[in-house]
């Protein structure tokens, strides 16, 4: 909304400092997450800027961290590098583990998150649906109820199967937490979905099979990838259940940020952090291109 | 036939002679059930692999049959004991031959920390009579075992052991709001200095509020802001919005902790410019301050996602016709455009308020000791003391607050209508 030009000296002093508050806002809400990605750049082991950062010093700045990344945990880590540095470092540094790891349980949970939440989706938008609030509550509670209730009460149940400390735990925790965003998300896509689409279809011949492959599932796939993209991302940032429910060998990206805030805080996390950073814009991207597609296939016009 | 007997030509029949009634009823049924069938997967899975954990973990608050079986025996014959004095010699015979077959199991240790956590102290009676349990050969076994450890001489020990020996108990409740049950078996309020429960809950709630008051006072300006500009420059600040949702909770906790440390980027800042000195910089973290501000940045988006996406449906035209008609930008501002923005309002601050009272990592993290949430001593229970009756019973009474605030989500909104981004 422009500054209409009657606008008196008191209504412009509002404007003016309404825009900077805002300003100020938007500032607090970027800043804390870009201000990590120089100080991943440090050359000392400090969480603030140096002397010779500040000048822009090329000295001052290094890749160690980036470097620690690949090697903490190698067994040789002086090595020359070559195959059996790359190996080494693929198979014993432990950020290399975490992140195999962190990508293997959110790829498979997603997975399990996305069918499962996509039929039960398309059932919740018939218009037949009994219990409809019921179910969709139901089908929501794994995002409203405390992260640590759903752990701990994971932690009993699958500690009686054995299966703490495994990936299959894991996963199977991640699903359900992954869940609701499908739900949400296709659900949201199919509200806007018009259904003479299909009679038209199955008036031309089609049978109810055809239908749903060439008519429904190009019109929910944007819903369904950013609910998975959702699950995907929830997945790879969990990580209370993963504390009750992963030993070791299961150790997420997250559970070792965790660890290593509490124990013994190093840039490497910095460095870690940024790479998660570049990772959610890449994610962020994807998701609004996504939406726009969806938009043109189901014809709302951008404004 | 009668007049009020229905003639075949009045039902509508389709081709095959079935009611078109019965037909419709038929179809309806049928895509119910297909309706069904499609929830059905995620329904089972998520009973199996949600529900059913949940409620089985909130048994635990009620039901601790752990100490009853160790000492099954015991359990058996001191029912018949009347609480005077000390149990008769019946009792320490079963004791014994419990107390001898733990140690052969190895649970005694499991059956000390039970008895610890209602009757603190008193850990090593059954550690020590353990270790010297093999020297008693036979009776009178009540002299026998006041001899190894004279705990068992006591009236009050006692009476804790005949409640433990209970499967089904309160106690877990009333310590989760700081009472005990007393040595007479009456409710007793907590000694002072173990009063931390309603402390703790308070506290989350306070601080919850604070949080989520913070969150509406950042948020709503710049949702109005969002949904005022034109498209192109509200879609580029929509990005300094969507991209702190997206990005990692670890990540955004170290960022805090980075910045707000003794040694980091804000104290430097302070002390570069000469606000503060160099030997007294500011303590900005492990305290609730370093919680506020870090879970303030944290939920922020989920504030003012809800409500953009409801001020965006606000026409600009009402907020003119208010002008014209002589309202003040401030009037027609309060008594035109705020009303019409509650529902967001409503919807964000209650999805904040339920998010920040369970929350676990950034307080674990930033908080420090004042800076600890009802969420952080379910943990502590749960992985260190392991009195995980009491972690039960904390979780239930958080989880029933939690769901409430549900209901209520659900009254204003509709769980339809949630959205992301």
């Amino acid at each position: 909304m422009p500054l209409p030009s009657y606008a008196g000296p008191g209504e412009k002093l509002w404007y003016y400092s309404f825009r900077v508050y805002c300003a100020l806002v938007f500032l607090f809400l970027i800043l804390p997450i870009l201000i990590i990605i120089p100080l991943s750049f440090n050359a000392e082991p400090y969480f603030s800027f140096s002397e010779g950062m500040l000048r822009f010093d090329p000295d001052a700045y290094s890749l160690r961290w980036y470097l620690d990344i690949l090697t903490n945990g190698m067994s040789d880590r002086d090595a020359p590098f070559g195959w059996a540095w790359i190996s080494d470092s693929w198979n014993n540094a432990q950020w290399i583990h975490s992140m195999r790891n962190s990508f293997f349980i959110a790829i498979v949970s997603t997975i399990l998150a996305t069918v499962f939440g996509t039929l039960a989706a398309l059932g919740l938008s018939q218009a037949d649906m009994p219990y409809r609030n019921l179910i969709m509550s139901l089908l929501i509670a794994p995002m409203i109820v405390p992260l640590i209730i759903t752990a701990a009460a994971l932690f009993f149940f699958l500690s009686d199967l054995s299966l703490s400390q495994t990936y299959t735990g894991i996963i199977i925790a991640h699903a359900v937490l992954g869940v609701p965003f499908v739900v949400i998300t296709v659900t949201a896509t199919l509200v806007g979905f018009d259904r003479s689409l299909m009679r038209a279809g199955a008036n031309m011949g089609a049978n109810p099979r055809t239908v749903f492959f060439k008519i429904v599932m190009p019109l929910i796939t944007p819903g369904m990838i950013s609910g998975a993209l959702f699950a995907f991302i929830t997945s790879f940032d969990e990580v209370v259940a993963v504390i009750f429910l992963a030993g070791f060998e299961q150790r997420t990206i997250p559970r070792q940020m965790w660890s290593g805030l509490r124990e013994q805080i190093s840039p490497t996390i910095l460095a870690v952090a940024t790479i998660m950073v570049t990772l959610s814009i890449v994610l962020l991207t994807v998701l609004e291109l996504l939406r726009r597609r969806s938009e043109r296939l189901r014809g709302i016009a951008p404004q | 036939m009668t007049d009020t007997t229905i003639q075949p030509s009045d039902v509508v029949e389709t081709d095959d002679g079935i009611s078109l009634k019965v037909k419709l009823a038929r179809a309806t049924r049928r895509n119910k059930l297909r309706a069904l069938a499609l929830v059905a997967p995620l329904g089972i899975f998520l009973i199996i692999g949600f529900l059913w954990p949940i409620g089985a973990m909130l048994l635990r608050s009620v039901h601790a049959p752990d100490f009853g079986e160790i000492m099954h025996r015991t359990a058996v014959v001191i029912e018949a004991w009347d609480g005077e004095g000390i149990p008769d010699e019946h009792v320490f015979a079963a004791l014994v031959e419990d107390l001898t077959q733990a140690k052969e199991e190895k649970t005694i240790g499991r059956a000390a920390t039970r008895f610890n956590f209602s009757m603190p102290g008193t850990r090593s009676v059954f550690t020590r009579t353990g270790r010297k349990i093999n020297s008693i050969e036979e009776g009178p076994y009540t002299e026998a075992m006041i001899e190894i450890n004279e705990a068992w001489g006591g009236h009050e020990f006692w009476l804790n052991f005949q409640r433990l020996v209970e499967p089904y108990t309160a106690r877990f409740y009333l310590n989760s709001v700081d009472y005990r049950i007393g040595d007479e078996n009456e409710i007793a309020v907590q000694p002072e200095e173990r009063q931390i429960y309603v402390k703790l809950f308070v506290r989350t709630l306070i601080m919850s509020l604070i949080i989520t008051t913070l969150c509406i006072i950042l948020g709503y300006p710049i949702s109005y802001l969002l949904a005022t500009l034109p498209l192109r420059y509200s879609n580029l600040l929509m990005i300094l919005v969507l991209l702190p949702f997206w990005t990692s909770l670890l990540v955004r906790t170290t960022s805090w902790i980075t910045l707000l440390q003794k040694e980091g980027v804000l104290n430097d800042i302070v002390v570069g410019i000469g606000l503060v000195a160099d030997e007294n910089r500011l303590q900005m973290m492990f305290n609730a301050t370093g919680t506020v501000i870090a879970m303030v940045h944290i939920l922020l988006p989920f504030l003012v996602l809800p409500l953009f996406s409801v001020m965006k449906t606000i026409p600009p035209s009402y907020m003119r016709a208010a002008r014209s008609m002589g309202a003040t930008q401030f009037t027609a501002f309060r008594r035109v455009y705020i009303p019409q923005t509650l529902p967001g309002v409503g919807a964000g601050s209650i999805l904040v308020f339920i998010l920040s009272i369970g929350f676990y990592i950034t307080p674990a993290l930033v908080g420090g000791q004042s800076g600890q949430l009802i969420s952080n001593i379910i943990a502590y229970h749960m992985q260190r003391s392991l009195n995980w009756g009491l972690a039960a019973a904390l979780a239930t009474i958080l989880l029933i607050g939690v769901l409430l605030l549900y209901w209520l989500y659900n009254k204003i909104v509709g769980v339809d209508n949630m959205k992301f981004g």
